[in-house]
C-alpha cells in the first residue's frame, strides 16, 4: 500500500502539534508535508515574551529540522501556500511549487488585529504575534524613550511587559474599562491595573484612539476620542487576533459570517479530506485563541485520518493562568455574570493586593467561575471542582481565604478528583496517567516530566501535578518514617508536643507513657533537650544525667582523648583585660590550649573531668558564666561595637548583642543557635550568616532569619525591617520557641524554614498576624525560660553532690593516665594514636 | 575485706549509693579502669573495660546506656559505637570486643571481680 500524503499548511504550534502526533501513530502510513511563511519551525509562542528576557530563538523552537529529516517530514520554510486545487488535489505556493495531497491540513493559526486607526502603518508600530515581530520591536526600542500598547487584553499585557523589559517609560491604552476584560471582573481588573500601575506601567481604560498623528514632544501623538492625547515613540498593536481563514476564502472552503473556517468535531471542513486546526478554526461560531484547544483538535483531526471516528471535539476550557508583569493572574468557568441566580464570594485584600472571586450556582453546590488576581494557589483546586463539576463543600469561601496554618482547603485534595480528570491540559495528562506513570516507577517530578510530559508545557500544573503525584507515592507505602527511633513511635515535635501536654517531667516517665525499651543514645538526648527546653531545670538533676551527651553531662565538650573543652560566655564578644587575664591565668595554671575562636570569645581544651570544677571556681568568680559551647543552645552573638566607637554606626549593636545574649542564653533548642547584630549596613558582624541576624539602619533594625554557615551556608531572609529594640525581643522571643516547638532534632533553622510550608511568609502570618493564635504561650514559654535561667557551672561547684560525679575515678583519687600530649607552637596536643601531628611540628 | 589482686575473690569499689541510676561510674581495678552501669528498669550493674577501642581513650564510663531489643548496651561518647554490656561484644563491628568483669552488690556496697 503506498503511503497517504498529508501535506499540512502552517507549521505553528499546532500545525507541529498534528504533525508530531500522526507520525506518532504510525509513521510508516503516512508521507507529510509541512508549508510554513515564516522563516522558523514551529515555536513555542505562548512563551514569546522570554525573549526579552534573554531566550533566544532556539530556546523557544519546539521542533528542528533534524527532527522531522529523520521522520521523513518534508518541510518548506519562507513560501506561502496561496492556492488550492481540489480536483487534482494539489497545493500551490507563492513560488510556484506544486504539491499533491490525499489529506489537507489547514493550520494557519491566526494574525493580530489592527484597527484602522489613520497612522497605524507608520515605521515604528509594529504587532505582537512572531520572532520577527519581537526583532523589529526590540529595533525600534533602542531609539525610544516612550512606548504605548494599544489593547489591554492579556497579549498587550504580555507586550508592556516587552516594552518594560526594552526599558522604555511603557503606557497600555485599553478601549474597554478594565483590563483583561475577557477574563476578569470589574474587581480582578481593577486591581490588576492598580498593581500594574506600582510598576510604574501608566494604564489608560476608556481610551478609543482616533489618529496618529506626528508627535511634538515624541515621535508620535495618539489622539483619543474624548479629546485627550498621548505623546509616544513607538506604538504596538494588540487588540485581540482574527482567524487567518485568507486562503479558505479565496478558495471557497465555508467560513463562518464574522470569519474562520468552518469545522465538525472531528476538525472537517466544508470540502472533503481537508481539516482545520487551531485559532484558524471556527467551531460551533467560537474560536478558541488558547494553544491547548488547538492542541485538542490537532489530536482529533490525527485521530480521525488514522481511523479513529470516536474521538471528538466537543469544546475546550478556556480557563487561563499566567504571570503578567510579575503579577499573578487566573480565571475559570464563566466571571461576566451571564448565569442565572449565580452567587458569588469575593475576598480583597488591599493590603497584600490579592482579589480573589468566586462564583457559584444558585444553589450554591456547583462552581460557576473564578477569577484570581495576585495569588493563584487555588487554581489548581478551583480549575478541577470546575472541569470534574464536582460537589463544592459546605462552605465554599474556604476554598477562597488565605490558608490559616497547616489545614488544606477542607475535603478539597487530589485525593477527590476522579482519574479522568485533567492535570495537564498542554499535554492532556490525567490524573490517571499520573497514577499509571507512578505504578510503573516514577518517584519525582523530574521523572513524571519525562514520562508523561506533564508541567513540561506552560508549567500552570506543576503545583497539582505534584500534588497528585505526592498523593499517589504516599498511598503506595512511599511514606518516610519520621519515628525518632526504635523506642518511641514520635517524630521529636509529636514528642515534644507530648511532653507538654502531659507535663512529663522525666525521661522514664514518657518512656512509660509511650515508649519501650530503655531508650538509647538518638532519644534520650532529644528527650533531655525537649524537657530542658520546656522546664528549664538544672540539666544535671539525677533523672536527667544519664539521658545526655556527656557534653551535656559534664558541661564541656569532650575532646578526641576524652579530655573537655573550657569556654566562658563572652556577651558579644565583649571582655574586660581583667577579665581576658583571669582567662589566661587559669590558662597557663592547668596547661589549657588556647584560641580564640570564630564566636568571637576563647576556647580552652584539655581540661580532666577532675580539673573542671576548679577551673570553673575560679572563673565563676571572676565574673564568667558557662557560654554552653556543649550545649545544643544559644552559643554566640556576634557583634561589631557599633555607633558606640564606630565612625559609620548607626545603632548601638553591642549593647544590643549583650542583651539578647543575655537574654537567650542557657535556652536548649534543637540543634545550635547563633546571632549576629551589626551596626550598619556594612554588616561586619557577619548576621546574615547567622540563624538570626540583626542590621541597624537608620529606621530601626532588620531582622534576618534562617542564615547559616557550615556545610551548607545559607542567607537569611529578612523577616521585618525597622523594628525597635522591643520589638526584635518580642519577634525573636515568638520565632526561637516556635522553632523549639516544631523543629526536628538536630534541625538547625535553615533547614527548619526551609521545610515549613508556606516558608517565610507563613512565619510571618504566624509571628506577626498570630495567625495560630499561639503567640501569647510562646511568649510566656520564653519569659518562663529567662526567669529559670541559672548558670550550670556555678550551680554545680555549689553541690558537693553533683561534684562527687567530676573525678576520673569512683574509688580513687588517681587520674587518667592514659593521657599523652605534645608540645607545638608553644602549646600542648593530645597525642592520640591516629593524629597526624608529626606534620605540624616544625 | 581482701584488697590483695586476687582473680578469684570480690572487691569493695564503693557504696551502691556513689552510682547514678542509668549513668555510668569509672572505677580503679586491679590497675584497670572499669566503667559500672547501674540500670535501674532491670535493677541491673554491668562492668565493662572502660578504654573504648575505636576512639583509643578511656571514656566509655561516660556513655549513654540504651537498648535495642533485648540487649542492653553503652554508646561510646566519643564515635557512639555500641558495646554489649553483658557480653563486651560490639554491635557495630564484630572485630572490637572488649573486657567484662563480674559485678555485685553486696551489703550496699558494689564490688567486681574478674570474669572467668
Amino acid at each position: 500500500m503506498s503511503k497517504q500524503r498529508i501535506v499540512v499548511v502552517g507549521n505553528g504550534m499546532v500545525g507541529h502539534k498534528f504533525i508530531d502526533t500522526i507520525i506518532g501513530n504510525d509513521e510508516t502510513k503516512y508521507e507529510v508535508i509541512t508549508f510554513s511563511e515564516e522563516s522558523r519551525l514551529a515555536y513555542d509562542r505562548v512563551q514569546l515574551s522570554y525573549f526579552f528576557s534573554g531566550k533566544t530563538a532556539e530556546d523557544l523552537a519546539l521542533t528542528d529540522a533534524a527532527y522531522y529529516e529523520e521522520n521523513g517530514i518534508k518541510f518548506v520554510l519562507n513560501d506561502k501556500v496561496v492556492d488550492l486545487d481540489f480536483d487534482n488535489r494539489n497545493v500551490i505556493t507563492a513560488s510556484g511549487r506544486v504539491e499533491s495531497y490525499d489529506k489537507l491540513v489547514l493550520a494557519t493559526g491566526s494574525y493580530p488585529f489592527v484597527p484602522p486607526i489613520p497612522g497605524n502603518d507608520q515605521e515604528h508600530c509594529h504587532v505582537y504575534r512572531t520572532i520577527d515581530d519581537l526583532e523589529d520591536i526590540t529595533k525600534s526600542g533602542e531609539t525610544s524613550k516612550i512606548g504605548v500598547v494599544i489593547g489591554g487584553g492579556l497579549l498587550g499585557l504580555e507586550a508592556g511587559n516587552a516594552l518594560v523589559n526594552l526599558g522604555v517609560e511603557t503606557h497600555i491604552v485599553e478601549f474597554a474599562p478594565r483590563l483583561m476584560a475577557v477574563q476578569l471582573d470589574d474587581g480582578g481588573g481593577s486591581l490588576l491595573k492598580r498593581k500594574i500601575e506600582d510598576l510604574g506601567v501608566h494604564v489608560h481604560t476608556e481610551k478609543a484612539t482616533t489618529e496618529i498623528v506626528a508627535g511634538t514632544t515624541s515621535r508620535y501623538r495618539m489622539n483619543f476620542a474624548d479629546g485627550s492625547h498621548l505623546e509616544t515613540d513607538m506604538i504596538i498593536f494588540s487588540a485581540g487576533i482574527r482567524p487567518q481563514d485568507e486562503l479558505a476564502r479565496k478558495t471557497g472552503i465555508p467560513i463562518g459570517e464574522r470569519g474562520g473556517i468552518v469545522i465538525n468535531n472531528h476538525c472537517e471542513t466544508g470540502v472533503e479530506d481537508v481539516y482545520a486546526i487551531g485559532e484558524c478554526a471556527l467551531w460551533e461560531n467560537f474560536i478558541f485563541g488558547l494553544v491547548a484547544p488547538g492542541y485538542q483538535m490537532a489530536k482529533v483531526a490525527a485521530a480521525h485520518m488514522h481511523g479513529d471516528s470516536d474521538t471528538e471535539f466537543t469544546g475546550a476550557d478556556m480557563s487561563t493562568k499566567l504571570k503578567l508583569l510579575g503579577i499573578d493572574v487566573a480565571s475559570i468557568g464563566e466571571v461576566h455574570g451571564k448565569t442565572p441566580g449565580a452567587q458569588s464570594y469575593t475576598y480583597h485584600d488591599e493590603i497584600e493586593q490579592v482579589y480573589k472571586r468566586l462564583i457559584v450556582s444558585a444553589d450554591g453546590t456547583k462552581m460557576v467561575g473564578a477569577v484570581l488576581v495576585g495569588d493563584v494557589e487555588a487554581y489548581g483546586t478551583l480549575l478541577q471542582l470546575k472541569l470534574n463539576d464536582m460537589k463544592l463543600p459546605a462552605n465554599p469561601s474556604v476554598l477562597i481565604l488565605p490558608s490559616s496554618g497547616g489545614e488544606e482547603a477542607a475535603g478539597m485534595g487530589v485525593d477527590a478528583l476522579p482519574d479522568t480528570a485533567a492535570i495537564c491540559s498542554c499535554f492532556d495528562v490525567s490524573k490517571g496517567d499520573i497514577k499509571n506513570a507512578v505504578a510503573a516507577g516514577c518517584c519525582n517530578m523530574g521523572e513524571l516530566k519525562a514520562s508523561t510530559k506533564a508541567a513540561t508545557g506552560c508549567g500552570g500544573c506543576t503545583a497539582l501535578a505534584k500534588q497528585v503525584l505526592d498523593s499517589e507515592l504516599l498511598s503506595l507505602g512511599f511514606e518516610v518514617k519520621k519515628d525518632i527511633c526504635e523506642h518511641f513511635a514520635y517524630s521529636r515535635q509529636e514528642l515534644a508536643d507530648i511532653i507538654r501536654v502531659k507535663k512529663i517531667k522525666t525521661f522514664s516517665e514518657l518512656l512509660v507513657d509511650c515508649g519501650s525499651g530503655l531508650g538509647c543514645e538518638t532519644c534520650k538526648p532529644a528527650v533531655a533537650n525537649i524537657l530542658a527546653a520546656y522546664w528549664n531545670e538544672y540539666v544535671l538533676e539525677d533523672a536527667h544525667v544519664g539521658l545526655q551527651d556527656t557534653n551535656d553531662n559534664y558541661l564541656g565538650n569532650m575532646q578526641k582523648d576524652g579530655t573537655y573543652s573550657v569556654v566562658p560566655r563572652m556577651p558579644g564578644g565583649e571582655v574586660t583585660p581583667d577579665g581576658l587575664i583571669v582567662i589566661g591565668q587559669v590558662a597557663k595554671e592547668f596547661n589549657l590550649y588556647t584560641k580564640v575562636t570564630g564566636g568571637a570569645r576563647v576556647d580552652l581544651f584539655g581540661a580532666q573531668l577532675h580539673e573542671l570544677p576548679v577551673i570553673w571556681k575560679k572563673l565563676v568568680d571572676a565574673g564568667f558564666e558557662t557560654g554552653h559551647a556543649y550545649g545544643k543552645s544559644l552559643r554566640t552573638v556576634k557583634s561589631c561595637v557599633g555607633n558606640t566607637w564606630c565612625r559609620y554606626g548607626v545603632k548601638n549593636s553591642i549593647g544590643f548583642a549583650i542583651d539578647l545574649e543575655n537574654r537567650y542564653k542557657g535556652l536548649r533548642s534543637p540543634h545550635k543557635v547563633k546571632f549576629g547584630v551589626s551596626g550598619c549596613t556594612r554588616e561586619c558582624a557577619e548576621a546574615q550568616g547567622k540563624d538570626f541576624g540583626l542590621i541597624a539602619t537608620e529606621g530601626g533594625w532588620n531582622l534576618y532569619f534562617g542564615g547559616n554557615g557550615g556545610m551548607r551556608p545559607r542567607h537569611g531572609d529578612l523577616f521585618a525591617s525597622d523594628l525597635t529594640d522591643e520589638q526584635v525581643r518580642t519577634y525573636v522571643d515568638r520565632i526561637y520557641m516556635f522553632y523549639i516547638r516544631t523543629a526536628d532534632r538536630l534541625q538547625r533553622t535553615s533547614v527548619w524554614l526551609e521545610n515549613l510550608e508556606g516558608g517565610i511568609e507563613y512565619l510571618r502570618e504566624v509571628i506577626l498576624n498570630d495567625s495560630l493564635n499561639i503567640n501569647a504561650e510562646l511568649e510566656a514559654e520564653m519569659e518562663s525560660n529567662v526567669a529559670n535561667y541559672q548558670c550550670e557551672w556555678k550551680t554545680t561547684i555549689e553541690s558537693p553532690e553533683k561534684l562527687k560525679r567530676f573525678k576520673h575515678f569512683i574509688n580513687s583519687k588517681e587520674v587518667d593516665t592514659g593521657l599523652a600530649f605534645k608540645v607545638i607552637r608553644g602549646q600542648r596536643f593530645p597525642l592520640a594514636k591516629e593524629i597526624e601531628i608529626t606534620e605540624l611540628v616544625e | 575485706m581482701d584488697i590483695t589482686s586476687s582473680n578469684t575473690t570480690w572487691t569493695d569499689i564503693c557504696p551502691i549509693n556513689d552510682l547514678t541510676p542509668d549513668a555510668g561510674i569509672c572505677a580503679l581495678y586491679n590497675e584497670q579502669q572499669v566503667a559500672i552501669f547501674l540500670c535501674k528498669q532491670s535493677s541491673n550493674v554491668y562492668a565493662v573495660a572502660n578504654f573504648d577501642p575505636f576512639g583509643h581513650a578511656n571514656v566509655l564510663s561516660r556513655g549513654i546506656i540504651g537498648s535495642t531489643e533485648d540487649i542492653i548496651y553503652v554508646a561510646s561518647p566519643l564515635y557512639k559505637q555500641r558495646f554489649n554490656l553483658a557480653t563486651g561484644e560490639c554491635l557495630d563491628s564484630e572485630e572490637h570486643k572488649i573486657k567484662i568483669f563480674n559485678v555485685r552488690i553486696e551489703n550496699e556496697q558494689v564490688q567486681l571481680k574478674e570474669a572467668s
